[in-house]
């Protein structure tokens, strides 16, 4: 497929603008451009092609099999959409007095308090964009809650070494030092481990449960009780709640603070970087540090206003609205009991396809997954020369989009595979079916392999060359 | 099966360091630019960065993930190599001529092992 700008013919396109009729206004001079911009020109007709062929070219979960599941995003119904379209949502202004926008506000407050029940939580906020702005706002409550006790020395967080890479980012911008802690061989923390590392420095402990492995820690109120012991706070990671929701909540598995992916979790979309929507909850101990403003009831109505040791703005007004509308909207659509339920087939589609390929697949963790579980293919490569990325490009041939490879780090040429709960079981099937022949190929014909994918637009990219030279714009 | 070095020491995170008078050089080994895969891109230290046994004090970044790299002792970074920011491929290419960084004013080192020791380790991994 030729580039837009490979398809420009110079003089082709026109200006379908009407002629000026009002006066002209000059800008200042350093505003104003010395050429033209390079824009390439084509008929519109050729345009809407361009884009058409481009869109057909591209794969998702609206396309077909999609492992990468809720870790980056998951089925989203087209009822959450048409709900946040409505003009009442969708037409409003953020400066907009509250009492004029009360169905919205009452909106937000509807979806805090269905998220702090499903989470066990006490109050949230809304502003964090995203899930390690979410992880980055929940370092800052814990941090402002030592100081308000007067407690200046605690300056470490624990993280364990299968953490997404984030959460020892937000822990580090918000000035603590990081502590890892390795996982025991069964994938989970290490208590001894931990133990070692807590006392009178440890702010708090970050955790994702069920794990990166797609494990459910299970000394998790053992862990979060060693740590409440030595003074810390518990976080939680909310990015693999998906296997959880309305089963088990991390308020009861003795957490504090937590951030929620909506756009992970609650179905609402975010490829293509956003918007996306990372909620924080907490325990009452810590609702006094929320980012302000926060809900509360008037005598009448709701308003504004700014918790009394408010860590401040972390966004400017209250977040991305339109998703947690989406995320609401699927909260009500699916109910108390299908949420859990969504929860509970999510395991169990994982499990599922987990035992067909389990056979011949290296498990990297042997035993009942949660919502997502990973392989290795450590042996496979050493027996065929074929890597995790190998197996990768040959899904491309068979239609599937390849699972998250080579992560998490801890384990070597690792497939992670998170099918969802809205996968059938013919899917699942057809997908175990990919994987199994790929596997075989690689004992039968390895090369095949090393060139896939052969039937994709563009075939296997030289991604080291790509990566050390980058092209990063159109060479005219 | 990866090259070992003689003469030089190894961490079990696989870096090596090498002692010229009290100065110490520190790359990685045959076995860690094998697992890494191509070297795309190397976040170098800076000089007089303090760096401690047992931390990371850079990372690299290859096709596959961006790892960490330990110090496998604790001192102050005197020299980086800057070619390695051009050419991040010499990690690949010639580990052990492509050094990271020097380190003087030495305090303390990390679990190290000779290259004998560090070979029976690798045996042991596989």
């Amino acid at each position: 497929m030729r580039l837009i700008f490979e398809k420009s013919r110079q003089g082709i396109s026109q200006s379908i603008l009407p002629s000026l009729d009002v006066p002209k206004y000059k800008f200042a001079p350093q505003l104003q451009r010395k050429t033209a911009p390079r824009l390439p020109q084509v008929t519109e007709n050729d345009l809407s092609r361009h884009y058409s062929q481009l869109a057909r070219r591209s794969y998702g979960v609206n396309t077909g099999f999609y492992p990468l599941g809720s870790c980056t995003m998951k089925y989203n119904p087209k009822i959450d959409e048409e709900i946040a379209a409505l003009s009442g949502f969708a037409a409003i202004h953020p400066l907009q007095p509250p009492r004029t926008v009360q169905g919205c506000m009452q909106a937000l407050e509807q979806t805090s308090r269905l998220l702090c029940e499903i989470c066990g939580m006490d109050e949230m906020t809304f502003q964090p964009s995203a899930g390690a702005h979410g992880e980055f706002t929940g370092m800052m409550l814990i941090k402002a809650y030592h100081r308000s006790r007067g407690d200046f020395d605690r300056t470490k967080i624990i993280v364990p070494d299968s953490a997404h890479g984030t959460n020892p980012a937000s822990a580090a911008m918000n000035g603590f030092s990081i502590v890892n802690v390795p996982s025991s061989a069964d994938g989970c923390v290490d208590i001894e481990a931990l133990k070692s590392v807590l006392g009178d420095d440890v702010a708090g402990l970050m955790l994702t449960n069920p794990n990166t492995m797609g494990l459910f820690d299970k000394n998790i109120l053992q862990i979060t009780q060693l740590v409440h012991d030595a003074g810390g706070l518990n976080y939680y990671d909310g990015a693999n709640l998906n296997a959880i929701m309305g089963v088990v909540r991390p308020g009861d598995m003795g957490f504090d603070v937590i951030h929620l992916n909506l756009h992970k979790t609650f179905a609402t979309p975010h490829g293509g970087g956003g918007p996306g929507s990372g909620p924080v909850g907490c325990k009452k101990i810590l609702a006094d540090f929320l980012p302000s403003p926060v809900l509360y009831h008037t005598c009448c109505a709701l308003d504004f206003a700014a918790p009394p040791q408010s860590i401040g703005k972390v966004r400017a007004f209250w977040g991305n609205f339109s998703v947690i509308i989406k995320a609401l909207t699927y909260l009500l659509t699916l109910g108390g009991e299908g949420i859990k339920q969504a929860a509970q087939i999510a395991v169990l589609n994982a499990n599922y396809l987990k035992s067909l390929l389990a056979d011949d697949y290296d498990l990297a963790v042997p035993g009942i997954c949660m919502h997502e579980f990973v392989l290795s293919l450590e042996r496979l490569k050493k027996e065929t020369g074929i890597s995790a990325l190998d197996i990768a490009k040959g899904l491309l041939d068979c239609g599937v989009h390849p699972p998250t490879i080579y992560f998490p780090l801890i384990v070597h040429e690792a497939l992670m595979i998170e099918p969802t709960e809205t996968e059938s079981k013919e899917t699942l099937d057809e997908a175990a079916a990919c994987f199994l022949k790929l596997y075989r190929l690689a004992y039968d014909d390895a090369q095949i392999l090393h060139n896939s994918p052969l039937t994709t637009p563009i075939h296997r990219p030289d991604d080291v060359s790509a990566a050390r030279n980058p092209r990063l714009k159109y060479q005219f | 099966m990866s090259k070992i070095k003689e003469g030089i020491f190894y961490t079990d995170s696989h870096e090596w360091v090498e002692y010229i008078d009290d100065i110490a050089v520190i790359g990685l080994s045959d076995y860690a630019q094998e697992e890494l895969g191509d070297v795309v891109f190397v976040n170098l230290p800076e000089i007089g960065d303090k760096i401690s046994a047992g931390e990371a004090f850079c990372d690299v970044e290859s096709v596959k993930a961006v790892s960490d790299i330990i110090a496998p002792i604790s001192g102050e970074v005197t020299e980086i190599n800057d070619e390695l920011a051009d050419n991040p491929e010499m990690l690949n290419s010639d580990c052990y001529s492509a050094w990271i960084c020097r380190v003087g004013k030495i305090t303390g080192e990390g679990k190290l092992m000779d290259a004998k020791v560090y070979g029976k380790f690798l045996v042991e991994q596989e």
